[in-house]
Parts: C-alpha cells; sequence; structure tokens
C-alpha cells in the first residue's frame, strides 16, 4: 500500500477513524451534544477529503476497491445523506431518554459500510461492505429499545436481511465455482464465456435476490412497509437513502460489467422487476394511511423507476439513474424530515398517522410548504427535483426502446398522484383539533431547509449535477 | 422580453397577494386586479404592432439544460397573443366573481388564482416543448389546490381532474420525447426546440404514434368526447373563480396545443385521422348539448354547454380550412368570454340562493330583471344568435367543416338546434315560472353590472367587428397553416363575413 493509495482511500479512512473517536469520546465524556456535532464534522471531513481521492483517481486499490468517479460520486452522496442525517436526528433524538449517543456511531459506520460498497469491486469487500452496514442499521432500527415497534422493526429486518445475505452468498459462490475468481472483471468475462449448463445463471439470479431486498422492489418487497413503520423517523430515513443508495451502486457496477445485453435472462428478470415494483408499489400505497408506509411503498415505486433507467443502459441509462436517485433522495429524506421533526418525543409513536397532519398548515405552515414540495417532488410535478429525474428516465429509457416499461411508468405514476395529492390535501383542511405541535430544532430546519434549496435547485437548474454525473460515468 | 414579463408580473403579484392579505381583505384582490390590468396594458402594446406583421411579435431564446437539449424558448405571435388577451380579461372576470366570495386566506387564494393564470400564460407562450410540458403541468397545482374554496370538501373530482389531466400529460411527454429522440437520430441534433423540430418531422406510423399521444392530452383537456368524464364535477364542484378561469381559459390551451404543435408537427398524420376527430368533435357538440339539457343544476348545464361548444373548436381544427381554423379561434375567445359570463351568473346565484340547483330557482326575473336580462342575453350567445361573437366562430367552423366533411358539419349543426333548447331552457327555468313564496334575493350589485356588461360588449363586438380580432390572429394561422400543408385561402375570411361587417 503507497501513500496514494491512502488517498485514495481517504474518505472511508476518515470515516472509519471518525467512528473510532466517537467510541472513545464517548467512554471518557458522554455529552449528546458534543458526540453530535463530532458526527457532523466526521462526516464533512469525510467530504472535505473528496477531493484528495479524486485527484488520484481512477485508482485501482487491491483487487477489493476501485476509487473512480462513480464509487467517489456516490460517496459523496453518501456521506451528504449522512450529514443531513445527522441534522435530523439530532432534534429527534435530542430530548429522548436513555442513551442516545452510540446511535452516531452506527450512522457513521453504516455510512462506511455503503462507502465500501461503493467502491468494491471483489464479492469480498461487496459483503464486508454490505454486513457492515446491515449490522449498523439493525442496531439503529432497534435503538430505542423500550419502544416495541422498533424492537419488532429490527428483528424483522435483522431475520430478512440475513436470508437475504445468505442467497447473496450463495450467487456468489456458484458464480465463483463457474468463474474461479471473485473479481467482478474477471467474473464478467467468465459470464460472457460460459455455455449452457453454467452455474453463472443461477448464481446470477441467486444475487438478484440479494439486491432485490436491499432496494426493496417487487417481490422482495415485503419487509419495507413494515419497517419504515416501525422504525424511528431518522433511522428509516436512514434506510431509505444511504442504504438503497449503496446497494444501487453495486447494481450498476457489477451488472453493467457483465453486460445486460449479453444476457437476455437479466434484462427480463430487471423488467419485470422493474414494472411490478412500479405497479405494486404505487398501487399498494393507495390503500394506506400511515405516513410512513405510503412513504414505504413509494419507495418500492421510485425504485422501480431507477430501474427503468438502470435497464436502459449505458452512460445515459447510468446518468439517469444517478440523478433519479439524488433526486429521489434528497427528497425522501426530506419527507422524513418532516415526519421526524412533528414527532414529539414525549409519545411512543412517531407522527406517522394521516390524522396526525390534518391541517398542518395553519399551525406549522414553513414545515407544510417542505413537505408538500417533497410529495410534489414525489410525484414529478414541474419545477421540482422530482419531475426533472422522472423526465430524465423516460428520456434515458426511450432512448433504449423501453416503451412498454415507460408505458407502465406512466400509469403508475398516474396512481401515484392519487395518494401524493391526498395526503397533500390533508394538510390544508381544517385542524381536526388533535394538534401536534413540538417545537422545531434548529438543526433539524437547517437540514430541511438545505433538502428544499436543494429539490427546487435540481428542479429548475439541474444542469451543473448532470455535467458532473455526466462526466463521472463518462469512464464507466 | 415581452412574454417574459407577462409571467413574471402574474408570478410576483401572486407572491405579494398572499401576504397582503394581512392588510385587509382587498388588498389580494387589488393586486391581481392590477397585474392583470398591467398584463393587459402590455398585451395591448403589442396588439397595436402586431397588425398584419408575419413572424413572432417577441421572442426569447435563453439556454437552459444544454445537457438535456432543452432551452427557455419563449414567443408571441398574433394567436398566442389573443389567447393570451383572453386568459387576462377572464382572470380579471374570475377576481370580479371572488369579489365576495372568499372570506378564508382571501391572500393565498388569489395567490393560487394567478399562478394558475401564469402556467396559463405559460402554456401559450412556450416554444420548447419541454418548457411546454412543464406549464402544462404546472398550470395544474394551484388550480387543484384551489378547489379548497370549493363546495365539494373531498375535493373527488378536482382529484380526477388533475389525474386524467396528468396521465394524458404524461403520454404526451412520451410523445414529446420520442419527436427528440427521431429527430435526434435523423439530424444529430438532440433538442426540444419547437422551431427546430419543425424543420425535421417524423413520418409514417412513428409520427401517428406521437401525434396520438399529444392528442390525448388536449383531447382531455377540452375535453372532447369520450374524454370527458372529468369535466362537468371538475367544473361544477369549484370554486365559480376556478370554474371561470377552467372553462374560459384553461380550456383553450388544448385547441392552442393542437394548432400550434400537434397539427404542424404531424401534418400527416393529422390529415389522415381527421375523418374520425371531425365526428368525434361532431359527437361532443351533440352529446354535450343533449347532455346539458338533461341537467338539474345551473353550473352542471354550463359545464356541459361548454363542452359543446369546445367541441366547435375541434371540428374547426380538424377540418383544416382556412376559415374553420379562423372560426375554432374566434370560437375560443367567445366562448372564453360567454362561458365566463355564465359562470360568473351561477356564482351570483349561488351567492343568493346558497346553491345551483335550478330547485331553488324560477320565476326570479320577478325580484331580479338585470340579471334575467344579461343572463338571457349570454345564452342566446352560446345558441349563436347572429350579431355576437359565437355565431361568427361557430357559422365559420360549419362553413369549413362542410366542405371537409358534410357529415360531420351536419350532426354539428344538429347541436346548433339542441342549443337553442337548452340555452332557452336554462333561462325558462330560473327566471320564468312562479317565483318561490318568500323568496328574496338582490338583483344585481353595480361590481356584478359592470363585469357582465364589459363581457356582453365584448360578445358584441366580436359579433360586429370580428375581422378586427380575426386579423390579428390571422398571420400566425397562415403561418402554421403553411407548415400543416393546409390550404389557405387569405382574404376568405372577410370575403366570407362580408356581410357581417
Amino acid at each position: 500500500m503507497t501513500l496514494a493509495d491512502l488517498a485514495s482511500l481517504a474518505p472511508l479512512l476518515v470515516l472509519g477513524i471518525g467512528s473510532v473517536v466517537l467510541m472513545l469520546t464517548i467512554a471518557v465524556r458522554r455529552e449528546y451534544r458534543l458526540i453530535a456535532w463530532l458526527a457532523a464534522l466526521t462526516f464533512a471531513a469525510a467530504l472535505a477529503s473528496l477531493p484528495f481521492a479524486a485527484a488520484t483517481a481512477p485508482r485501482q486499490v487491491t483487487d477489493l476497491l476501485l476509487i473512480d468517479g462513480l464509487a467517489l460520486f456516490y460517496i459523496g452522496l453518501l456521506v451528504a445523506l449522512g450529514l443531513v442525517g445527522v441534522g435530523i436526528t439530532y432534534g429527534y433524538a435530542q430530548h429522548r431518554g436513555g442513551e442516545r449517543e452510540e446511535a452516531y456511531i452506527l450512522y457513521l459506520l453504516a455510512t462506511l459500510g455503503g462507502a465500501v460498497m461503493a467502491a468494491s469491486t471483489h464479492f469480498a469487500s461487496f459483503f464486508l461492505g454490505l454486513e457492515i452496514l446491515s449490522v449498523s442499521l439493525y442496531g439503529l432500527l432497534s435503538y430505542m429499545r423500550w419502544r416495541l415497534p422498533s424492537i419488532e422493526a429490527g428483528t424483522k429486518y435483522l431475520v430478512l436481511a440475513s436470508v437475504s445475505s445468505a442467497f447473496l452468498l450463495f450467487g456468489m459462490a456458484l458464480v465463483y465455482a463457474e468463474a474461479g475468481s471473485m473479481v467482478f472483471a474477471r467474473v464478467a468475462a467468465a459470464a460472457g464465456a460460459t455455455g449452457p449448463g453454467s452455474l453463472v445463471g443461477p448464481g446470477l439470479a441467486l444475487m438478484i435476490v440479494g439486491f432485490g431486498f436491499k432496494l426493496g422492489v417487487v417481490p422482495f418487497h415485503m419487509w419495507t412497509p413494515d419497517v419504515y413503520e416501525g422504525g424511528p423517523a431518522p433511522a428509516t430515513a436512514f434506510i431509505a437513502t444511504v442504504s438503497k443508495g449503496a446497494a444501487f451502486v453495486l447494481l450498476l457496477r457489477f451488472f453493467y460489467q457483465i453486460g445486460l445485453d449479453r444476457q437476455e435472462g437479466l434484462t427480463i428478470a430487471f423488467g419485470a422487476i422493474a414494472a411490478l415494483s412500479m405497479l405494486a408499489g404505487n398501487l399498494l400505497a393507495l390503500l394506506q394511511t400511515n405516513v410512513k408506509r405510503i412513504l414505504a411503498y413509494s419507495s418500492i415505486a421510485h425504485l422501480g423507476y431507477a430501474l427503468v433507467a438502470f435497464l436502459a443502459g449505458g452512460t445515459q441509462g447510468a446518468a439517469a439513474a444517478t440523478f433519479y436517485l439524488v433526486a429521489y433522495f434528497a427528497t425522501t429524506l426530506a419527507a422524513f424530515g418532516v415526519v421526524a421533526a412533528l414527532s414529539d418525543s414525549s409519545r411512543v409513536r412517531d407522527a406517522d398517522s394521516l390524522a396526525d397532519y390534518r391541517g398542518l398548515f395553519w399551525r406549522r405552515p414553513a414545515l407544510t410548504v417542505v413537505l408538500t414540495l417533497a410529495l410534489l417532488s414525489l410525484a414529478g410535478i414541474p419545477l421540482t427535483a422530482g419531475f426533472l429525474g422522472k423526465l430524465y428516465v423516460v428520456l434515458a429509457g426511450a432512448g433504449a426502446s423501453l416503451w412498454w416499461l415507460l408505458v407502465v411508468l406512466v400509469l403508475s405514476s398516474a396512481i401515484g398522484l392519487v395518494y401524493y395529492l391526498r395526503v397533500a390535501t390533508i394538510l390544508f383542511r381544517r385542524p381536526s383539533g388533535r394538534e401536534l405541535n413540538p417545537p422545531l430544532n434548529q438543526s433539524t430546519a437547517v437540514a430541511l431547509g438545505f433538502l428544499t434549496l436543494v429539490i427546487v435547485v435540481l428542479g429548475v437548474y439541474p444542469g451543473p449535477l448532470i455535467a458532473l454525473i455526466q462526466s463521472v460515468l463518462a469512464v464507466v | 422580453m415581452t412574454a417574459i414579463v407577462l409571467i413574471v408580473v402574474l408570478v410576483l403579484a401572486g407572491l405579494l397577494a398572499w401576504p397582503a392579505a394581512r392588510l385587509g381583505r382587498r388588498w389580494p384582490r387589488l393586486l391581481a386586479l392590477s397585474a392583470l390590468g398591467l398584463d393587459l396594458v402590455v398585451v395591448g402594446g403589442l396588439w397595436s404592432q402586431a397588425r398584419n406583421a408575419p413572424g413572432w411579435l417577441d421572442e426569447v431564446n435563453l439556454v437552459w439544460l444544454p445537457e438535456l437539449g432543452i432551452t427557455f424558448h419563449v414567443a408571441l405571435d398574433g394567436f398566442s397573443l389573443l389567447l393570451v388577451a383572453l386568459t387576462c380579461v377572464v382572470g380579471i372576470v374570475a377576481v370580479g366573481s371572488a369579489w365576495r366570495d372568499i372570506e378564508r386566506r382571501s391572500g393565498l387564494f388569489h395567490a393560487l388564482l394567478l399562478w394558475t393564470l401564469a402556467g396559463i400564460v405559460g402554456v401559450f407562450v412556450a416554444l420548447d416543448l419541454i418548457l411546454f410540458y412543464f406549464f402544462w403541468e404546472l398550470m395544474l397545482v394551484p388550480a387543484y389546490y384551489l378547489y379548497l374554496w370549493g363546495h365539494d370538501r373531498q375535493l373527488r373530482a378536482a382529484l380526477k381532474f388533475f389525474v386524467f389531466t396528468q396521465l394524458s400529460g404524461l403520454l404526451m411527454l412520451l410523445a414529446i420525447v420520442g419527436l427528440y429522440l427521431s429527430h435526434g437520430q435523423a439530424t444529430g441534433v438532440y433538442t426540444f426546440d419547437y422551431v427546430q423540430l419543425l424543420a425535421n418531422r417524423p413520418t409514417g406510423a412513428l409520427a401517428t404514434w406521437l401525434f396520438l399521444g399529444f392528442l390525448v392530452a388536449f383531447a382531455v383537456k377540452l375535453p372532447l368526447f369520450p374524454f370527458h368524464s372529468w369535466q362537468p364535477d371538475a367544473y361544477a364542484t369549484a370554486p365559480t373563480a376556478v370554474s371561470i378561469i377552467l372553462a374560459g381559459a384553461m380550456a383553450k390551451t388544448a385547441g392552442y396545443g393542437l394548432l400550434r404543435f400537434a397539427i404542424p408537427l404531424f401534418p400527416q398524420a393529422a390529415a389522415d385521422l381527421s375523418p374520425l376527430l371531425l365526428l368525434l368533435a361532431a359527437l361532443s357538440i351533440v352529446y354535450g348539448a343533449w347532455t346539458a339539457f338533461g341537467q338539474t343544476d345551473f353550473k352542471r348545464l354550463v359545464a356541459y354547454s361548454s363542452m359543446a361548444a369546445m367541441g366547435f373548436v375541434m371540428l374547426g381544427i380538424f377540418a383544416r380550412q382556412d376559415l374553420a381554423w379562423q372560426g375554432a379561434t374566434m370560437q375560443m375567445v367567445a366562448h372564453g368570454l360567454s362561458t365566463s359570463a355564465l359562470f360568473f351568473i351561477g356564482g351570483a346565484l349561488y351567492r343568493r340562493l346558497g346553491g345551483t340547483a335550478f330547485a331553488l330557482m324560477g320565476g326570479l326575473w320577478a325580484v331580479m330583471p338585470r340579471l334575467g336580462a344579461l343572463t338571457l342575453f349570454f345564452a342566446v350567445a352560446t345558441l349563436g344568435l347572429p350579431g355576437l361573437g359565437n355565431f361568427v366562430g361557430e357559422f365559420l367552423v360549419l362553413l369549413g367543416a362542410f366542405r371537409a366533411d358534410p357529415l360531420a358539419a351536419g350532426l354539428a349543426a344538429l347541436g346548433l338546434v339542441l342549443a337553442t333548447v337548452y340555452a332557452l331552457w336554462l333561462v325558462q327555468r330560473v327566471f320564468h315560472g312562479a317565483l318561490a313564496p318568500g323568496r328574496e334575493a338582490a338583483d344585481l350589485r353595480p361590481r356584478e353590472l359592470a363585469v357582465l356588461s364589459l363581457l356582453a360588449l365584448g360578445l358584441l363586438w366580436l359579433g360586429l367587428f370580428p375581422q378586427s380580432v380575426l386579423d390579428l390572429a390571422a398571420p400566425a394561422l397562415q403561418a402554421l397553416g403553411g407548415q400543416a400543408g393546409v390550404e389557405m385561402a387569405g382574404a376568405g375570411a372577410s370575403a366570407a363575413l362580408g356581410g357581417g361587417r
């Protein structure tokens, strides 16, 4: 390992060192404010280290990690999401009892796991990253152990994630048996060369199960609504963004190297997953009365949209999927941020019932504007990030002549509009008297303000980001 | 820059109107009125230069998203200028109608109203297809929220309206993207710019599919039979001011879109499908008129009559004739005024009677003679009495349509007869018969009288001096017709209208 290698790995190192520092600090001095600040500083330092890593990119660091534009972009995205997540968590957990400080270590570790996944080019690093991420998420979900739903959510996620990890491992093993290597590039070469009876096909199919679970797409979506509902809002937001982002970047890297167009089965499988996710996510969301469950089903549908761009393939498809994910993550994080901001720390339940949102506009106009904007963005209405994301996906899909998937996308978007507007309308109705009006924490306000800015800027002037993504992906 | 100024004025006035409600309830509406008035002055300034001037009166083309080939290209020609003027007038009528209706949150109400109008103006000036789609969607969002002030607390009709429009709009978006790609693959230039796309149009089956994508969006918005199921509820449950905007201005975006985009971009597909579309237009006219007759509610009746009138617009557009296009344009303007007036009257009745069901009415002439007289005026305008604007529009449309498709024209003429029935029946149900005992209602206030009289004068002007308006749009229509390969006679309308002048 040379110094340049270390420079390329700087973001990962910062996150790792930061979590150790946090752990030691907690041992010496357990002070909520200090720990939260340290976590935020670590995330900020990781962001600041990106230019140094970029200076050396693209660089293969051992067989395990490749620090290239794609990896760095997604690492930056995950770290930024983590930073905003800390802002949202700070206000949420501030007045809750118990020892809350360790949650911030878990945030750092989960982001580290995601970052490793973003950079991995080898099954070993892939699996390591995945497990670092998953184990941190179990902890985060059931962190508030006096909340029964949290325990349930954590347990459910633990069991199902373990099963999906087992599928993934078995799939990797089959692929390895055929390819004789765990390096993506050699796996891809072997996959291209195999004939009938090869183990690569079944292996990839099993790996899709693992990916599908992490992304929460149909038919591997069953855990999503329960876990979203049960987990504390900030932890759920983390699962909805960092975990899915990390899984998606691997999906891009791994399957683009395998070559979607060379494996017809893969195209069909992902096409079916995308179509079913879009339809089922939006249809099932219609039946929900719980905001977190609605966001869960909406996430299923949105990952389906992103898969359409993924299926389009090429730089255009990857760029569209990446832009879509950035837009979607900012939007969904804003929505969860509002949920977290409204969740009174004296109640066990989060503010997740639709009734809690009735007439919100009349008592909390600023939060309502943020949430309305987020909902319109999820629905894909112009002037928001969600619209340009969807437009980009449609452009990529049409460029690859995926007309049937696009028709499904259009139909399911129209269905989706029904429940987004239903929530967006409840906000403006006459208040019911069940007032839910906790004070807004400054850090939450800053985080939400930033996300709102992102949603609007991406909706009006996304040029710089699109140019950045296209330049970053040009080499993939 | 004028095109941008028109939109910015409305958006800014909306932003100001919201907090202005704190100063007093009158401030938001004064702001709204002055913004619309200012826009009208700007439009008037352009109008005076516009006479028989070919080409764009005003054009701005800015770089917006070069990565995706999207530009901020807006421009005004006589045709769009005319519709922008109509939008401002309709907006003023809507503000006038909301004068005393809106007690709660009048600041937000007027802000949303102005933003809806800004979106509509945007549709009329956008020349980049993505920008067009942008405004097309954007005008819906504030309009949807305006239903919170309406008669239906559940907003079901509003939701249906939104979802129908969104679904058809997304299909149009697919068509736009398809057009973009086919142009890009043919020329290597990936752009959404209308002017560039016109230079290299797709042909064959692809063109037909893309045309259908555009068509469905416009057919829903118009609405054309059988895409109309959202419309009666959406018009009837909206607050009056919103009904006025939806029927008076927003529905015209569909006619505009057909003439500006769908037909010039896909002339062959439009020509191939026009027999079917003419028939659907005629069916719309007959169905709308027939169903209007069966209504038991004032606003619903006007909603269906509106569908019939828009059927004439559709008929004129797909007759693909110089005369018929001028007729369709005239019909859009005249219907914008007459339907605004009828919804305005519906609002006035609602205020006085607490509802718009015919069961509440009857014999009202005795207590409200001025309202009665004006309603009669607008009812006969709707049925197409010569001397008023609607007659000119319908007559020119029929003249053109007869040459294109006698059957459809015949059916549409039948619709005219039915229109006479429902329009007179409307007056009879509301104003004649026995007055319910104890029913008292004040006659029109000066403000209402002023709004309605102005609209009446406008219709009279359109009927007596149609050429003044047609001249404005004619060069633009000529240009569009040239793009679409439609035979343009030029002076035909003047000759045909010789008697009317």
